[in-house]
């Protein structure tokens, strides 16, 4: 059974970002009141606020957590053009009686000419690496060399990428096998430029990154994108929000020992859930990569696991407020998976309490939204 | 914006693990934030209720990791005939701790006054029931393999365990005034009947004969019957053939009483004759004694084709499920699955208890046992011990949620070869280091694993926060545990650093101790020696303290900004006694390098310039003692 525990958040207007650390003890929040607030697991798990300040001039998008090797940092990106790191300061004892800590700003990053859209630690065996990417097309990757100044930043690469960025997602893989690898998604609306997601990988021979792969089939606006943790394997998986979700496997191609070029890859579509019925705003993935996360505007959050067999279903519902969805079916739509097999409905006696299983799905009209959202950048005429 | 539907949904996924199965449903921390439109925004924390790990449970998950345990360390070179004796014993094993588990929680359930408390508790103890009833069938056929003959006593058994409230009737009856007028007298008759415990039907059947002297002959002749009936007996000499030929001979007999309506005056008697004849129709008007349609099938089975073979049985279980079940109720699941079984269709049965029980607990350790039986290689091999792995993957991931069952799951990876270790990595290293006894713990099983990264990460994160924390001798130990050289060396500053400001070290006795550790950094290893000398200087040791002074400068790894310190530390030195006057050389050596550091400092801005005087003044006086000494004492 399901329990859904109701924070007040006391923000003063639309959230839009929430961040775990790397632990599951910590979490960040961030809005469009320019404020990120930090949380704190009790030993009885409650969550308090521990700290709650001013991060910035304008909504603040997204908000993530550095690996605890590098201290409590996080780094926050906004409609304001910056990003910022912060890094938390053990406060003096009142401080620690009344259960709050200190965040002080350790730099911002102005480099970018339009809101900065999403911002991601890389991995942390390259480094204490930042990225940002913004909604005039520019990834920049940035990097602290001395990991105990966290004021000092350089601006190491700049990517152009030609279309609106709404979203980056770093592949988690440190095998000496795979170069680094970034992932770029556009909700740009221009159509020229087809694949809303292109791969970028880092050359060790002109030390820059380069485009490896754009993903043409994905058409339509991506709001979020993942790459899935690796366990080692040779290929990598990709989950995108866009007005469905999807999976995607990238099988590098053996590369000729003269190629100097990015890797080529064959790009195969592992699965497509249109359960959503609207645009997927959020995936997300968990550690071992085998549950991904997806939220989108009908208001539901979806589980989707994949059996032995690699094949996905759905295997449950929230709502909104985090309960599940009961008396609706997990079943899929007309467009149902490449490899997927319908999800089982059957409600087992053996299982007394149903709650957080696949129930039947009662077909409902997404509700009214227009497609210009908070989300959706358009540029404004003024600041 | 006032149009725009204000449910803007950002889902985070607890990056902390898989869905644990606690009651055999999905745990999943999820952080689901929503701002309503009203403007005070919620964020919702979505767990899985934890109320269900009860300690009972707990001990479930804990015993039968033991039995697992166990299994997987069966010798691989046994013949498998001495291995099925070991597989059954191992079977009946993790039974009784599900029997155990189910005993205790019904016993809460009914003793607990929260009536939702005793819901969920029975809600549990049906699913355990449902489960041990499938892993005792699945023994029964797979693990254990009984051939015909056997097959139906075994399945009688199976069901006599899963039948428990025909005891508890024949107490209430037995315990009555006058048993034989009990209402309940004839349905326990019945029941033991059907349940082909014979004797104990004609011990009942007895208090009656005692009564009705009318009937004296029929009595006497049903408990003839029942006395007679051949039951196999699977270690005497004589053949199945040979058994069967006795048993149609009996089923013959019996069925003249009926024909000669020898039992026709007594309506309880005659029903039993029908039912010892096997008569279906007579048997499904007793549904309710019944209760299921299995039992039905044995029942049917044991009054019909007791010699039942394992590839006929699943003709029988169909019909008769056919049979039993009302036409318009659809079979569920638990009915499904055991029709599987019934059909040796093993893949089938894990298929559905894992969709259907959402419970990977059972299937984990079911589908483990079968694999060791080698029961799963039949289809293919890959197959199947993907099938095996996939599963005890995820029941294992469930458990490293729990904040001490974690430690459970680590032995369940160790035993899944293809991505066990990957899967441990993973998770291991997000196990929450709440104390340095937890973060001991985790390093311990990293280290013995020869997981370095590991072990490196973990320690770079309790160094990393108790600098913080402003816990010097801590972040210390944990750096050189992480081999940090980098960090080490930071750290050793601050020892230093500390010292300049308040003249004293903290954490001695963890400087003390170091041992070759010492040298994971040139930093650290002046802060060991430079303790050193500060120690052999308090001994009054003066020599060695200034020969270790020496070799500090000389071999160059104190830090610049320590040297006007060292510089002050050497003045005292140079006016003792033992060493100007017994070690002259050692003096002259000093006074050399501090020479040559004064002028060194002449180049930094920051010197004090009273102690550069100091200093010259006592090199001055100092060399002269020298000189006078030098030339004085024959070399």
């Amino acid at each position: 059974m399901f329990v859904a525990r109701s924070i007040a958040a006391d923000h003063k207007d639309l959230i839009h970002d929430v961040s775990y650390d790397f632990h599951g003890r910590r979490m960040a929040t961030c809005s469009s009141d320019q404020s990120v607030k930090v949380w704190d697991k009790s030993e009885n798990g409650e969550w308090h606020c521990t700290a709650s300040w001013k991060t910035h001039s304008g909504s603040v998008w997204r908000v993530t957590w550095a690996h605890p090797e590098f201290g409590q940092v996080l780094a926050s990106c906004s409609f304001d053009r910056t990003a910022a790191v912060w890094e938390e300061i053990v406060g003096e004892s009142n401080d620690k009686q009344r259960g709050q800590s200190h965040w002080i700003k350790r730099t911002t990053l102005v480099d970018s000419r339009t809101s900065v859209t999403d911002v991601k630690f890389a991995p942390k065996h390259m480094g204490l690496m930042l990225t940002t990417c913004s909604a005039d097309g520019v990834v920049r990757i940035y990097e602290a060399p001395d990991v105990m100044n966290l004021s000092q930043w350089s601006l190491q690469h700049e990517i152009s990428c030609k279309l609106s960025c709404s979203c980056i997602s770093w592949n988690p893989s440190s095998s000496r096998a795979h170069p680094p690898m970034i992932a770029v998604g556009s909700d740009d609306s221009n159509v020229t430029y087809g694949g809303k997601v292109q791969i970028y990988e880092y050359n060790e021979n002109t030390r820059k990154y380069a485009k490896a792969e754009t993903l043409m089939t994905v058409t339509d606006a991506v709001h979020d994108i993942a790459f899935a943790p690796n366990l080692g394997r040779s290929f990598h998986v990709l989950a995108i929000a866009t007005k469905d979700v999807r999976i995607f496997k990238l099988v590098p191609m053996r590369k000729e020992s003269t190629s100097t070029g990015p890797t080529k890859f064959e790009v195969q579509i592992v699965a497509q859930f249109d359960n959503h019925n609207s645009q997927v705003w959020r995936v997300s993935w968990n550690i071992t990569s085998t549950l991904l996360a997806s939220s989108g505007d009908d208001g539901c959050v979806r589980l989707w696991k994949a059996n032995y067999m690699d094949n996905w279903k759905c295997t449950g519902i929230l709502k909104g407020d985090g309960s599940p969805l009961t008396g609706s079916s997990g079943q899929p739509t007309a467009m149902s998976t490449v490899v997927g097999s319908s999800v089982q409905t059957s409600q087992s006696v053996l299982n007394g309490t149903s709650a957080g299983r696949i129930g039947k799905r009662t077909p409902f009209a997404p509700p009214l939204r227009q497609l210009t959202s908070s989300k959706i950048y358009q540029h404004p005429a003024y600041y | 914006l006032d149009e725009l539907d204000r449910q803007t949904l950002c889902l985070c996924l607890t990056h902390t693990h898989t869905p644990f199965l606690t009651c055999f449903n999905s745990y999943l921390p999820v952080c689901v934030s929503g701002a309503t439109g009203s403007g005070s925004s919620l964020i919702h924390v979505v767990r899985k209720d934890e109320d269900i790990y009860s300690p009972i449970l707990r001990k479930l998950f804990n015993e039968s990791h033991h039995i697992f345990v166990g299994l997987q360390t069966i010798r691989e070179d046994l013949p498998s005939k001495n291995k099925k004796p070991q597989f059954v014993s191992i079977s009946k094993s993790y039974r009784s701790v599900i029997r155990a588990c189910m005993e205790e929680l019904q016993q809460v359930a009914v003793s607990t006054q929260d009536a939702e408390l005793a819901t969920q508790y029975g809600n549990q103890v049906s699913i355990l029931l449902a489960i041990e009833l499938i892993w005792n069938l699945c023994e029964v056929l797979f693990i254990d393999a009984v051939p015909a003959g056997s097959l139906l006593l075994h399945l009688l058994d199976w069901v006599r365990l899963h039948k428990a409230d025909v005891d508890e009737k024949a107490r209430e009856v037995l315990q009555s005034e006058s048993p034989v007028e009990h209402h309940g007298y004839w349905d326990v008759v019945v029941s033991y009947v059907l349940q082909g415990r014979l004797e104990e039907a004609r011990q009942m059947l007895a208090k009656q004969a005692a009564q009705q002297y009318a009937d004296k002959n029929m009595y006497k002749l049903m408990d003839n019957l029942l006395s007679k009936m051949p039951v196999y007996n699977p270690g005497s000499i004589h053949t199945l053939t040979e058994f069967d030929v006795k048993w149609r001979h009996w089923h013959e007999e019996v069925d003249r009483c009926l024909q000669d309506k020898s039992f026709a005056s007594n309506v309880h008697l005659e029903l039993i004759c029908k039912i010892l004849v096997g008569d279906e129709d007579t048997l499904l008007e007793h549904k309710e004694l019944l209760s299921t349609w299995y039992h039905f099938l044995v029942t049917r089975l044991l009054f019909a084709h007791p010699t039942i073979k394992p590839t006929e049985l699943h003709y029988y279980a169909q019909s008769c499920m056919a049979m039993f079940l009302d036409s318009r109720s659809a079979p569920e699941t638990l009915d499904s699955i055991l029709l599987a079984a019934f059909d040796f269709d093993i893949h089938q049965v894990i298929k559905d208890c894992s969709i259907a029980l959402n419970n990977w607990w059972f299937v984990a350790h079911l589908t483990d046992l079968l694999d060791h039986c080698k029961l799963l290689q039949s289809h293919n091999l890959h197959f199947g011990s993907n099938l095996r792995e996939f599963l005890l993957l995820e029941y294992a991931s469930g458990l490293f949620n729990h904040h001490s069952l974690w430690q459970l799951a680590v032995d369940y990876f160790d035993h899944c070869p293809e991505f066990g270790r990957v899967y441990l990595e993973l998770h291991i290293e997000r196990v929450p280091l709440d104390t340095e006894r937890k973060a001991l713990k985790v390093l311990r099983i990293c280290e013995q694993r020869q997981m370095p990264e590991q072990v490196r990460s973990i320690c770079k994160i309790m160094a990393k926060r108790a600098l913080r924390n402003n816990r010097l001798g801590s972040a210390l130990s944990w750096s050189i545990r992480a081999k940090d050289a980098a960090f080490a060396t930071l750290i050793s500053e601050r020892f230093l650093q500390d010292y300049c400001t308040r003249g004293t070290f903290s954490d001695l006795d963890l400087i003390d101790n170091l041992g070759p550790a010492m040298l994971l950094s040139d930093r650290l290893t002046f802060l060991v020696k430079y303790h050193e000398f500060h120690k052999l200087y308090g001994e009054k040791c003066f020599t060695e303290a200034a020969k270790l002074l020496l070799s500090l400068i000389t071999a160059k790894i104190a830090p610049r900004s320590f040297w006007m310190t060292l510089l002050t530390d050497a003045l005292p030195l140079l006016e003792q006694k033992e060493v100007s006057q017994t070690h002259p050389h050692l003096s002259l050596g000093l006074y050399d390098l501090t020479v040559i550091c004064v002028f060194w400092s002449f180049q930094e801005e920051d010197i004090e310039l009273t102690k550069v005087e100091l200093l010259r003044l006592a090199l001055a006086r100092n060399l002269a003692k020298a000189i006078v000494k030098e030339g004085t004492v024959d070399a």
